[in-house]
């Protein structure tokens, strides 16, 4: 245990958290289960396509240069009529599906990770500052939540969406929408990381340990941040890996009312609402490999998620 | 088989007999991915809509199967002096209220469709004035002669002046109502069905009009139709049986709709024309790295994109066959006869498109961003992307700003400025003729949109208006016929737009159901029938 | 207890202003609603013409200013598209959007509660297992997609269950009712699976995890050592401690099943408020799209409500600090 963060001996979780993430119990409990190391080697192999996309795909799908409309729907090359390169076939573009979905991934992914990072932190400061202050500053940060829960996702995205396309005078670009929906998914789910960590600092506030590093002289921000904070890490992380496979879906369902990343520039999940219209057509490999794509990888998230959440809970040990 | 059985067989007969054969229940179910708002005539001029509407209501003309013009409530009409027409009304017609059909109702709906708020303005001329000479008799009084006067005179339907009187529908129900309208939720028509039930937005029930004066053509006994947004949704629901016509069938679902064994799909030319535009007005493009000039006022620039973009592929594979590449930007049906074989669609020639651009000042191409709708024609935005891919291989990189067809307009019409500098857009002319795409898609314009009010990019040439008014006024039809193609080749010299194609009609069918496809894409209820 | 009734009321009313408020200056950037209201060839001048009836020309806030005016009344104003009044517009689709989000959550409560006691139990059995994956798919395809794939063996393939709409209703009073009918019970199987999967994942995981908190607590330990049976301890103590949080979750989920039921309502072309909202979206019906916003503000706020007075009844701790601003 660290003792330089948790100096009061009375913390009833003694969690180590920071630089804590490989320490023997945890390591020791991932090595044992063979549902988790599988789901993270997925998942890190989903993680090195995303990064080495330019590598490994034959072509570059975001260029329409590259695309040529006489190789539009061509089959999986294990099917009559597939052709070398396109391993996994063609859509109606002539994108090649594989080369789609590795850049495709590394957009879901920029769009999660940024996504969950932005909600995370700004639903974690809310949510300490409304619960340790209270009064008068938690009522106006959980009205504002409410406000915030009754615009579902996909409201805010149009919002946001529809104010920056008209302060920038329309002049669109693929990486623009990509910030939009960054700042729209983490606009949205920010409120459950607050109302987790003001729950438990409403909770956690009132006993021993906290009152005491107050009478050691602590200012309210160090204690706040020293010792609440890990005592909520754990449902936080939880939180995080299921709203980062949440962020990701979401993102797919705004492509399916037309906010989400533009055609030119698919996204996993732009893909799979492109593929969608092809269901009943007998072109499954334009939905199905993407989708089987988004599933595993969220799939393997949320294992993670699961496991993690085991393992960091001491009475679960 | 016993006596017994027998006699109770033949009763069951008797009794199927009795009851299925003359009035068995021919329910004619379908679904259209838009919505049925409006029940009142006037208020939007939109051609689904429009072909409702000819369920309960009718006009003074119709037009047949191949859109011929036909007598509808008026028997015959004919042109007294060029100035004044004479329409003769049909006797013993009456509304689905009871009340007779007369001149006087004929005059109503002629100051209805022109009040402020209807969406029909433009069917009649402003300024023509309806008298009634007797109870069956109405002259129309020009103030300029107008060949086509009532060639869109079958979607100006008649509505009943006692009932509009006592229902406190005598203005149409307009966009900017702030109190509902009883001719919104209700109708009272001449036409062959009744409007049973109407709830927007999720169904309307039609039920045939025993008193209808015409000859019966269908043989339904109850119509509902429901609206279905959801491509894949809508297509399974006619795979599944559950309706017997959807429009549109997805392209990409032709396909599987025909090799159903209970669908097929009816595939006919459409008149829309869909055509790429460019903002020739601005002295700088508004969104193009082109600085200081604007490349699009070269015609060298213009006809270099035309030579890039090949119609074929484009038919193949977006438009899976089903589309007719363009020559013009208007329908080759819709041109004088003969006349279509004088303009081919345009061949490709990438080294030629080159070279153009490059004696133009751009050997390496520039930068644009394309304005595109992607849910307002069949596959637009995978049209756009096509060309854009085109448009690469001879340098010139297009970006894409594909929206719903809500921020689309709001961006290109006149209304937003006409901010764009590179679009997709689509045009059928309401009534069928050269004339209505001259003057709204390449008459010049000012920057309010007086003039050519649909040419976002504001192309001008004085000489293509002169010819256009000459044309509106020319009531000889072989002079006439004579100077829209004067007028077309004038255009096609400028490259005004690039017309891309006409896309194909789609229409999901159940086998049991025989429907009738106008080129309109109209879809008329009166020439359904089911097995 | 009754002066933080009140306090929170008003505050919900502040809630509600500010929703309505957001709204209508996010209207300004939805489209232009008249090119939805008028055929294609329309001029120009009369496009503008009819913004100015309406009154989009006018400042955001003089516009909301007036939409609140009526609202008082209870006048929404009248539907762009329909030219109806909101009002009756609205009230005609919530039933089908009610009885859809009940439906989906009472699936969800149930299979979600079941087999997340189930795998708490049995946590490294096979079918524990079998459940999470299952569970896990709700999760890890979006919604439309579930949605589509339903319809496309359940009704294209098999045939057994319409792809749309609600099916024969029966009306009661102002209430229409597909509950009543054979027709209207099978068209509400599969939006109500597509809709209830997500709630279902969420409240199995939940289960799963505080049944396994549960368990290990001082007192279930304890009741083990008085030797009390095992199914009275699972049920009987362990499930009752469990479900008071799950309860919370599902009532807060609710409000956000009705909300989301924008994408189900969609793909199964079902005629509830949410496909109400998305055509409204589609046209820029401004009027329904302020009204639905106020609404799903307005059940938000009353869940929240209740939750919040719920807790300080169940825990007096919080009592204490809700209770100490003024």
């Amino acid at each position: 245990m660290d003792e330089a963060l948790s100096p009061v001996p009375a913390s009833p979780k003694p969690v180590s958290w920071a630089g804590g993430f490989f320490d023997s119990d945890l390591w020791i409990s991932f090595k044992r289960s063979k549902v988790t190391v599988i789901a993270a080697i997925i998942t890190l192999l989903f993680f090195l396509l995303a990064i080495f996309a330019g590598l490994v795909a034959p072509q570059d799908p975001f260029d329409p240069a590259q695309l040529d409309l006489l190789n539009s729907r061509l089959p999986p090359i294990w099917q009559e009529g597939g052709q070398a390169p396109f391993v996994l076939g063609t859509d109606d573009q002539g994108r090649d599906i594989f080369s789609a979905i590795a850049y495709g991934l590394r957009i879901s992914l920029i769009v999660g990770f940024l996504g969950v990072l932005f909600s995370a932190v700004l639903g974690i400061g809310l949510g300490l500052i409304a619960g340790y202050f209270g009064g008068v500053t938690d009522a106006v940060i959980m009205r504002i939540a409410d406000v915030q829960l009754t615009f579902p996702a996909i409201l805010i995205a149009l919002l946001i969406d529809g104010v920056v396309k008209s302060v920038l005078g329309n002049q669109i670009d693929a990486w623009t929408i990509l910030g939009v929906l960054v700042f729209s998914i983490g606009l949205s789910f920010w409120v459950q990381y607050a109302r987790t960590v003001r729950g438990s600092v409403l909770v956690e506030k009132n006993k021993d340990y906290v009152a005491a590093a107050r009478l050691i002289g602590l200012p309210a921000p160090v204690v706040m941040l020293r010792h609440v904070l890990p005592n909520v890490l754990g449902p936080v992380l939880v939180i995080a890996t299921i709203n980062l496979a949440l962020a990701i879906i979401t993102e797919a369902t705004l492509s399916f009312l037309g906010s989400g990343m533009p055609p030119t520039m698919p996204s996993l999940g732009t893909l799979i609402r492109i593929g969608n219209d092809f269901l009943f057509s007998g072109e499954w490999w334009i939905v199905a490999f993407p989708g089987l794509a988004l599933a595993t990888l969220v799939l393997a998230i949320n294992l993670l998620g699961d496991w993690l959440r085991d393992a960091l809970n001491p009475r679960l040990r | 088989m016993s006596i017994r059985t027998r006699v109770l067989a033949a009763a069951v007969a008797a009794l199927l007999a009795g009851t299925a054969v003359p009035a068995a229940a021919k329910t004619f179910r379908f679904a259209f991915q838009g919505n049925y708002q409006v029940l009142d005539p006037y208020t939007l001029n939109e051609t689904f809509t429009l072909g409702m509407h000819a369920a309960a209501y009718e006009g003074l003309t119709k037009r047949d199967k191949d859109l011929n013009i036909i007598p509808g409530l008026a028997e015959r009409w004919e042109v007294l002096e060029p100035l004044r027409w004479r329409f003769h009304l049909r006797k013993g017609v009456k509304f689905h209220n009871g009340n007779p059909f007369t001149a006087d109702d004929v005059v109503f709906s002629a100051q209805r469709v022109r009040a402020n708020g209807s969406d029909l303005k433009t069917r009649l001329p402003a300024d023509a004035e309806f008298v009634k000479v007797d109870d069956h008799t109405v002259d129309v009084v020009l103030k300029t002669p107008n060949p086509i006067l009532h060639y869109e005179w079958d979607t100006w339907y008649i509505m009943d002046k006692e009932w509009a009187e006592a229902n406190n529908a005598v203005n149409p129900t307009s966009a900017s109502a702030t109190t509902p309208s009883y001719a919104a939720l209700n109708a009272n028509g001449t036409g062959p069905f009744i409007v049973e039930s109407h709830q927007p937005g999720v169904k309307t029930v039609w039920k045939p009009n025993p008193n209808w004066w015409g000859q019966k053509e269908h043989n339904l006994t109850e119509v509902i139709f429901t609206p279905i947004g959801n491509d894949a949704t809508r297509v399974a629901a006619l795979l599944s049986g559950e309706v017997d016509w959807i429009d549109p069938v997805p392209l990409q679902d032709i396909q599987r709709v025909n090799s159903n064994p209970n669908t097929q799909v009816l595939t006919g030319p459409e008149l829309r024309t869909i055509f790429l535009g460019f903002d020739q007005r601005r002295d700088e493009l508004k969104y193009s790295n082109v600085k200081g000039k604007n490349p699009f006022k070269d015609v060298r620039v213009r006809e270099a994109f035309q030579k890039a973009i090949d119609l074929n592929l484009i038919k193949e594979r977006v438009m899976r066959g089903a589309s007719v590449p363009a020559g013009l930007l208007i329908s080759p049906l819709l041109l004088p006869s003969g006349a279509a074989e004088l303009f081919p669609p345009a061949k490709v020639d990438i080294d030629g498109a080159k070279k153009l651009l490059a004696e133009a000042g751009y050997p390496n191409g520039f930068e644009v961003t394309m304005d595109c709708p992607n849910d307002r024609y069949v596959n637009d935005e995978q049209i756009c992307q096509a060309v854009v891919g085109m448009l690469a291989r001879i340098g010139v990189k297009v970006n894409l700003n594909a929206q719903t067809k809500t921020r689309y307009f709001a961006k290109v019409l006149a209304t937003g400025g006409y901010d764009t500098s590179f679009y997709l857009l689509g045009w059928t002319p309401g009534s069928f003729d050269s004339w209505n795409v001259l003057t709204n898609i390449t008459g010049c314009r000012d920057d309010s949109g007086k003039g050519g009010p649909f040419n976002f990019g504001g192309y001008c040439n004085p000489k293509l208006d002169e010819l256009s008014a000459k044309i509106l006024v020319e009531t000889d039809k072989a002079k006439r016929d004579a100077l829209i193609v004067e007028a077309w080749k004038l255009e096609r010299a400028d490259v005004s737009h690039i017309p891309l194609h006409q896309q194909t009609l789609a229409w999901g069918v159940s086998k049991k159901a025989k429907v009738v496809q106008r080129a309109d894409n109209q879809f008329l209820l009166y020439w359904v029938n089911k097995e | 207890m009754l002066a933080f009734i009140v306090r929170r009321a008003l505050q919900a009313l502040g809630v509600l202003f500010a929703v309505g408020l957001i709204a209508f200056a996010m209207f300004r950037f939805a489209g232009d609603p008249v090119n939805q209201m008028v055929g294609a060839d329309t001029p120009p001048e009369e496009r503008l013409a009819i913004r100015e009836q309406l009154g989009l020309n006018d400042p955001v806030v003089l516009q909301f200013a007036r939409y609140l005016a009526g609202a008082l009344r209870f006048d929404f104003g009248i539907s762009y598209q329909f030219r109806q009044p909101v009002a009756q517009l609205l009230s005609e689709r919530m039933p089908a959007t009610l009885e859809l989000a009940l439906c989906a959550t009472l699936l969800a409560l149930v299979f979600g509660i079941l087999m997340g006691v189930y795998s708490a139990l049995r946590r490294d059995s096979a079918l524990a297992k079998l459940f999470q994956a299952i569970s896990l798919i709700g999760v890890s395809l979006p919604t439309f997609l579930i949605g589509i794939l339903l319809i496309y063996l359940f009704a294209v393939t098999l045939g057994w269950l319409p792809s749309n709409g609600r099916g024969e209703t029966v009306r009661l009073g102002w209430w229409t009712t597909g509950l009543l009918t054979w027709s209207g019970l099978k068209a509400l199987i599969m939006p109500s699976i597509t809709l209830g999967l997500f709630q279902m994942t969420l409240i199995m995981r939940l289960v799963r995890a505080e049944m396994l908190e549960v368990l290990r607590t001082d007192y279930i330990r304890f009741a083990r050592a008085r030797g009390l049976r095992t199914r009275a301890i699972h049920f009987g103590h362990a499930l009752k401690n469990t479900l008071v949080p799950v309860i919370t979750i599902a009532g807060l989920q609710l409000g956000s099943v009705i909300a989301f039921a924008i994408i189900t309502e969609t793909v199964f072309q079902w005629p509830g408020m949410g496909l109400l909202f998305v055509q409204a979206v589609q046209n820029v019906d401004i009027p329904i799209m302020a009204a639905y916003l106020l609404l799903v503000g307005l059940i938000f706020v009353v869940i929240n409500l209740v939750v919040d007075i719920l807790y300080t009844v169940v825990d007096p701790r919080l009592r204490v600090t809700l209770r100490r601003p003024a």
